[in-house]
């Protein structure tokens, strides 16, 4: 029998995460690789299209479903993939280092008595090892990391392995009861933060930096994501003045993104800031300094006023819209 | 009721890195290492306990000799007493959380404060492998608190809002940012943490399951271009973003 890797599923609200197909992809191609096979897992109640991931190069999925699971349980969830990866005697297990990726990957691998790597951003095979890339030091330095015994859990950075366009396959779904669950931990309840797209999940975001002036003049970065479709970011220093909230904070303290397109407004790139955005595809620095070190690490920069650019950008943005 | 909080020590996350000779390591030459930054919110939810519900607030560091610094810090800060877990070696997580677990247990703590990353390896998984490895409960990157009675009710942060957690002790907490707002060691503190002693031994041994093979500098990006400096560089950003990039 083939030897296994074990995707974990994450589902929000019963639809399976974005994320979560770029797991998928990457478990298919790890799997494909070292001669192994992959499967994947998820848990929730009611999840809708699950058959999808054959698409992405899965073609089974086993469901536990049960009310009880539709939020998140850290002991519940970490419990049921474990004694599912064991069961089928997975090799490897893939999660997705989202909040919930990280809460639950390490509790897997000491449930599986396996070795762990977070945040892989790149993988090289090498016969039968594998070798995972993963960013240290706020991405100051990478380094290749091995882990030692047969089994492994690893979480992958989102956005960062393309799920790319799903094919025409659709998976085997398999719904199994969870058995007795292990609710030490529990959800009872999820509030929802303002801002419509998190920064964490987002494919573009523009930030705004203390160049704003004030919380009054936010207003310009929200219409120009709106138009884009991005989320709304911030640095750390206009959090600390209580001009936005933490949840926006793009950075060592805040949240590593790599969205396609990062617009940074009037920040000015201290190495904390851009250690959350490095690794984004396209990043565009609006400062009116032109020695702004954020200008170091930027595509396409405009050294000038934010408030005389971003008003004309946005009707730019948005006469191009409406054609 | 015994509180421990376990703290790391860490380059200031203004600190140049540079590759060391052999290659896995940094170079820790003109670096400056202090506390990591999201262990002073776990440091400061510990005291914040202690006052509320009484207690004793112990530091757990595994390291070298050079953790004393922070450690020194953090009974400045008013912590009761602390245990340097010794190891001049490089230690992956699991071989931490291993010893972190241990001296736990050995002091029976019932509480334990984490931070929710260290902010050199950035792994985040330190706190929920010494949970799992004790048997305790587990909240990570924790933002609000309130423990009454043995029951924990906590808000964590996850994308696009929080969770609220319903647990109860023993637990491990993995403090954020927005937590609390650390204090600052006062002069008395600070004389107080000199006379206290830190005591000493030598780290359980536990085997890396993980090898950093390699470590190296990620590409550095080439500087883009400056395409204006007012208004009239808009329509050119725009065509960029269309045509070039593709991201519109
Ligand atoms: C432990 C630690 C952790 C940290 N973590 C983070 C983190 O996670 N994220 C983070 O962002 N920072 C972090 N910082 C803070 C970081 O060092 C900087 O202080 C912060 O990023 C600065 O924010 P800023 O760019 O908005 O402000 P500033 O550095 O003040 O920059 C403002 C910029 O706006 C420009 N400007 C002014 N007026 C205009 C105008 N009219 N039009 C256009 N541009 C204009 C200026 O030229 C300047 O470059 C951390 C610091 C420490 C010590
Ligand atoms: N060597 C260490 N000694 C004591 N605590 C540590 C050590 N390394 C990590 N921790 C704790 O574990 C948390 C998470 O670290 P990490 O998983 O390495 O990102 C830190 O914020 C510390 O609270």
């Amino acid at each position: 029998m083939a030897k296994k890797v074990l995707v974990f599923l994450e589902q929000r609200n019963g639809s399976i995460k974005n994320a979560a197909l770029q797991v998928v992809k990457f478990g298919a191609e790890v799997a494909s690789a070292l001669g192994m096979e992959a499967e994947a897992v998820t848990i929730g109640n009611n999840i809708d299209g699950l058959s999808k991931v054959g698409g992405f190069g899965i073609n089974k999925v086993t469901h536990y479903k049960n009310e009880l699971l539709e939020n998140y349980s850290s002991s519940a969830y970490s419990k049921i993939v474990s004694d599912f990866a064991n069961e089928l005697g997975a090799e490897i297990i893939v999660i997705s280092n989202t909040a919930l990726g990280k809460d639950i990957a390490p509790r897997i691998a000491v449930k599986t008595g396996s070795a762990i790597a977070v945040d892989v951003v790149d993988y090289k095979v090498e016969g039968s090892e594998i070798i995972f890339t993963r960013p240290v030091y706020a991405g100051k330095a990478l380094t290749a990391v091995k882990l030692k015994p047969e089994k492994k859990v690893i979480t992958i950075r989102p956005n960062v392995f393309n799920a790319g366009e799903p094919g025409s396959d659709s998976a085997e779904v398999v719904t199994k009861e969870a058995g007795e669950l292990d609710l030490r931990e529990k959800v009872i309840e999820i509030k929802k933060s303002e801002g419509k797209l998190d920064v964490a999940e987002a494919d573009k975001i523009v930030s705004g930096g203390r160049g704003l002036k004030g919380p009054e003049n936010f207003h310009l970065i929200e219409e120009l994501a709106d138009v884009i479709g991005a989320a709304h970011g911030a640095s750390r220093a206009v959090v600390d003045a209580g001009w936005r909230p933490h949840s926006e904070q793009v950075g060592q303290t805040g949240k590593t993104v790599s969205p396609n397109l990062y617009i940074a407004v009037g920040i000015s790139g201290a190495i904390q800031h851009i250690a959350g955005m490095r690794s984004s595809k396209f990043i565009v620095a609006i400062n009116k300094d032109k020695d702004a070190p954020i200008f170091q690490i930027a595509d396409y920069g405009i050294a000038g006023d934010a408030f005389e650019i971003l008003p004309p950008l946005i009707s730019e943005l948005k006469r191009l819209k409406e054609n | 009721m015994k509180i421990a909080v376990c703290v790391s020590h860490v380059p200031d996350t203004a600190a140049k890195i540079s590759i060391g000779p052999d290659g896995k390591n940094i170079d820790p030459d003109g670096v400056t290492f202090v506390v990591n930054p999201y262990d002073e919110f776990a440091i400061e939810e510990a005291l914040k306990t202690r006052e509320k519900s009484g207690g004793e607030v112990i530091i757990l560091s595994v390291g070298s000799d050079a953790n004393k610094e922070s450690i020194r810090k953090a009974l400045a800060m008013g912590a009761d007493s602390a245990v340097l877990l010794k190891d001049d070696s490089w230690r992956d997580s699991v071989a931490v959380a291993g010893a972190l677990a241990d001296e736990i247990k050995n002091i029976g703590a019932e509480l334990v404060f984490f931070g929710k990353q260290s902010v050199d390896y950035d792994n985040s998984i330190v706190g929920q492998l010494t949970a799992e490895i004790l048997g305790f409960n587990c909240v990570s990157v924790v933002v609000s608190l309130d423990i009454n009675d043995g029951k924990i009710r906590a808000e964590r942060e996850i994308e696009g809002g929080k969770e609220v957690v319903e647990t109860s002790l023993p637990a491990v907490i993995t403090a954020q940012k927005g937590l609390n707002e650390p204090r600052y060691a006062s002069l008395k503190g600070i004389m107080a943490a000199k006379k206290k002693t830190i005591e000493e031994k030598p780290a359980a041994t536990y085997e890396n399951l993980s090898e950093v093979t390699e470590m190296k500098r990620p590409q550095v990006k080439q500087p883009g271009k400056i395409i204006g400096t007012d208004a009239s560089a808009v329509p050119e950003l725009v065509r960029l973003l269309k045509e070039e990039a593709k991201v519109i």
